[in-house]
């Protein structure tokens, strides 16, 4: 095949959502030559004006702003004595592509972890007997402090508008936020959304009987905001079209409503679309990036030289990348050697639906992250230790969409036929969830490699997830249950129907969970036992950088966005103010 | 918009008809995956079953969302033409078909067929039918509305053995699944998708469609919302 050669550029940035926006602007900022590659089609805010999305089967069933399975599947399997088998249609999780990324239709729950969970391994230590954990477990602090990373995510906080209560300003407690956050520099940008009915009977319940609910902190704005780089964003319009739909109001924080818009102006940057980056080229040394190959619209085979390379696609696609690059040495779970495609983790959910004959709950009128939370049962609020498990779980009551097809109908409703219709009249916007999000722990076994078998429509290996439940986290759901249960029966509803996982449960592939897969490409202090440093620069080739959830050495209850937001402006950070004047290894082992 | 009400007796007679009539006589109203709305289905000629899978399609659509009951069924809603134009359109020409194939696989690791979804109705409607006559003596179509409801649920819980006339790829469970998933859609899509048609089905359970406003409803709790819905065309109910 022929190839072509491109202007060279000082960065090349693969995949153009959260993270790689973040780049972009922060380095065209800079003065530097940027170009985007971009997977998918470009998304241009045009294109989601209203009425468009408010199309419940086009863009939620259909995933039409998703990544087809067809061309970016990876295989799964429950262990490495399995042979992996290839998500043929999406199901626990379902990755964006285009410009925008998944942020384009994300939910827009914008939350830290707390300080405890950054530090999950210190706390661990400290607070667990030892051996009494799972000895495959392999969790890990994350390389930096609270303080040192804070004021990327007050910045974060900034860029999409965050919207809801401060729970913790610089050390002091506030009424109405969550008092288990980590202290903020500033407070939230912007006042918080309004309750749904659902939130307010959860969070009134919630408190009464002893917890600590507060509004979801969302990216969805209540107010109208200007950010940091001058991008103005409309308040929601609560249009009941939010999770996995684009934004049709100008209101979600998304990369085109708060970076893209501005960064396109100008001049030293540009980018492609439907430009697939097959791997990062490597000098003979291996020690540095000489560009990235992708295959164009044309299908052809095209070489883009740089000088910096920013990996800022999806979680596993991330990896995989480097995996099909040879940077770093891939992962071996037997011998516990190699870094590339360690600690991947996921998440669980869960919860109980309420059904109440008479209540009107209006499900289509919300914004993607309207509702209450509480951060009680999350490492270090509650005694992890004697229950025998370590982690936690946001427990909430949320409505990030409420459109019809997939309504939740109460137990014994016929599944078709006159029953299931009737169900339909008499049920539908007349129940509401309370809701499990949970952390996630690594494990020595769960881990991300190349598939023998399954190919792209590129020839291209599969990346393959190796990953099932542990009794750690099913112990969790447990635990959690009793909670949920206990809220729900104060709340009275007329009927039930729950969802958790059993203490025997395997890893469904097919029910949604969230796209929040981490891990595989983590951050850490040492090239041992990490693929990235601090600056989630690549410990092997110094001028690759790897922002993403990719770098969570596991997975907290709170949303990523956040902290991939938070580390990604790190990590600009240090390439404007060291790696630039002096390129080479940022952190020295 | 058309306001009449489809009886029971305009049903039975769509069912019957489209058995009787070859198909190919009826003009073709549209065919193409717009203008979808409000069509009349006794006019459509599907652009996807073959006159006698449509046959079944109507039958069968008629007892997984029947008349019966409130609210409106999947033949007054134009069920079957919203599946007929998703198969047409490539409904499924987004999942990962390559090799090889582990079809006996844990069902918690999702789909592993080698089909799409146009294949499973081709082969599921042809074995259902091989089936029912078997069984019953007459195609499907032709069994009371008790019999009907039956042999579905002999397809929804494997009764009805796929493998055992042949057919190692796909079994019965998975074209009834298939198939319920698709009227439900079709049932509660958006009626420009051919589906739902004048958004009856939105306005028996008050969902009002792409409205997508309600800054002034978000304060108003527990309180009945009180219009109809709009469409992505624009058109009321």
């Amino acid at each position: 095949m022929q190839t072509i050669t491109n202007d060279e550029v000082d960065v090349v940035i693969v995949g153009l959502g959260w993270a790689g926006s973040i780049m972009a602007i922060e380095l065209a900022k800079e003065g530097l030559k940027v170009r985007a590659l971009e997977r998918g089609p470009d998304r241009p805010p045009e294109d989601f004006a209203y009425p468009k999305p408010a199309d419940q089967y086009g863009y939620a069933t259909r995933n039409k702003v998703f990544a087809k399975p067809r061309d970016a599947a990876l295989t799964v399997r429950y262990n490495t004595q399995e042979t992996a088998l290839p998500t043929r249609k999406w199901g626990a999780f379902a990755p964006g592509t285009g410009v925008g990324g998944s942020g384009l239709h994300w939910t827009g729950v914008l939350i830290r972890p707390t300080p405890t969970d950054l530090k999950l391994k210190t706390y661990a230590d400290h607070a667990y007997k030892r051996g009494s954990l799972d000895p495959d477990m392999r969790i890990k602090d994350f390389p930096f402090t609270w303080d040192e990373i804070e004021p990327y995510y007050d910045f974060f906080d900034k860029v999409c508008g965050l919207s809801g209560n401060t729970g913790n300003l610089r050390g002091k407690t506030q009424p109405g936020g969550d008092p288990f956050e980590g202290p903020r520099s500033n407070p939230y940008p912007l006042p918080a959304l309004h309750d749904t009915l659902n939130s307010s009977m959860f969070a009134e319940t919630a408190k009464r009987m002893g917890y600590h609910p507060f509004p979801n902190p969302s990216a969805n704005v209540s107010q109208p905001w200007t950010n940091p780089y001058g991008s103005q964003i409309a308040p929601c319009n609560y249009c009941g079209f939010c999770s996995k739909y684009p934004c049709l109001n100008y209101s979600k924080a998304s990369p085109q409503t708060t970076i893209l818009d501005v960064v396109k102006q100008m001049p030293n940057f540009d980018y492609r679309v439907n430009a697939n980056v097959i791997r990062v080229d490597l000098h003979a040394d291996k020690k540095t990036a000489r560009g990235v190959t992708y295959i164009d619209e044309q299908k052809r085979e095209v070489f883009q030289p740089a000088k910096i390379v920013i990996l800022s696609s999806f979680q596993f696609a991330n990896v995989r990348l480097m995996l099909l690059s040879g940077i770093g040495k891939p992962y071996d779970p037997i011998t516990e050697t190699g870094t590339i495609g360690r600690n991947y983790a996921f998440l669980s959910n869960g919860g109980a639906t309420l059904f109440f004959k008479d209540k009107n709950f209006n499900p289509f009128v919300t914004a993607g992250a309207t509702g209450e939370m509480f951060n009680d049962i999350s490492p270090g609020n509650f005694d992890g230790a004697s229950l025998g498990f370590i982690g936690g779980a946001k427990i909430h009551s949320s409505q990030s969409s409420g459109a019809p097809i997939g309504t939740s109908l109460p137990p014994g409703t016929p599944g078709w036929g006159k029953g299931w219709k009737e169900g339909m009249v008499d049920w539908y916007g007349r129940s509401m969830k309370i809701s499990i999000t949970t952390s996630c722990m690594s494990y020595r076994g769960h881990y991300l490699d190349l598939d023998p078998n399954y190919k792209d429509p590129w020839g291209v290996p599969l990346l393959r997830m190796t990953f099932d439940w542990r009794q750690n986290e099913l112990k969790l759901q447990r635990y959690l249950r009793d909670i949920v249960l206990n809220i729900s029966k104060e709340l009275k509803p007329d009927a039930m129907s729950e969802s958790f996982l059993a203490l025997d449960s395997h890893w469904d592939i097919t029910k949604y969970v969230s796209t929040h897969n981490v891990g595989g490409a983590i951050m850490g202090d040492s090239p041992k036992d990490s693929a990235l440093n601090r600056y989630l620069q690549s410990w092997d080739v110094h001028n690759v950088f790897v922002p993403g959830g990719n770098a969570f050495p596991q997975n907290f209850q709170a949303n990523p966005t956040a902290t991939i937001g938070a580390i990604t402006l790190y990590a600009a950070d240090a390439i404007k103010k060291y790696y630039l004047k002096n390129p080479g290894p940022l952190v020295k082992v | 918009m058309s306001q009449e009400k489809f009886s029971p007796s305009r049903r039975a007679l769509l069912v019957a008809t489209a058995a009787a009539v070859p198909l190919v006589s009826i003009p073709m109203v549209k065919s193409r995956a717009e203008g979808l709305e409000g069509l009349d289905l006794q006019q459509y000629k599907p652009v996807f079953f073959t006159a006698a899978e449509w046959v079944f399609i109507l039958a069968a659509c008629d007892r997984l969302i029947p008349a019966e009951g409130k609210g409106p069924g999947a033949l007054e809603t134009n069920v079957p033409i919203f599946i007929d134009q998703q198969l047409h359109i490539g409904l499924g020409d987004d999942i990962y078909l390559q090799g090889p194939f582990k079809t006996d696989a844990p069902a918690t690791m999702g789909f592993q067929m080698s089909y799409a979804p146009q294949s499973v109705y081709r082969i599921g409607i042809k074995l259902a039918q091989q089936q029912c006559q078997q069984t019953h003596g007459k195609p499907f179509e032709q069994l009371t509305a008790v019999d009907k409801d039956a042999f579905l649920t002999s397809l929804q819980k494997n009764v009805v053995d796929f493998a055992a006339m042949g057919e190692l790829g796909l079994k019965a469970s998975q074209f009834f699944g298939q198939f319920l998933s698709d009227s439900k859609n079709g049932y509660l899509a958006d009626p420009m998708y051919g589906g739902n048609k004048d958004m009856k089905a939105w306005v028996a359970i008050g969902f009002p469609g792409a409205r997508a406003a309600y800054t002034e409803w978000i304060d108003q709790h527990d309180v009945k919302y009180p219009l109809g819905p709009v469409s992505l065309s624009g058109k009321r109910a």
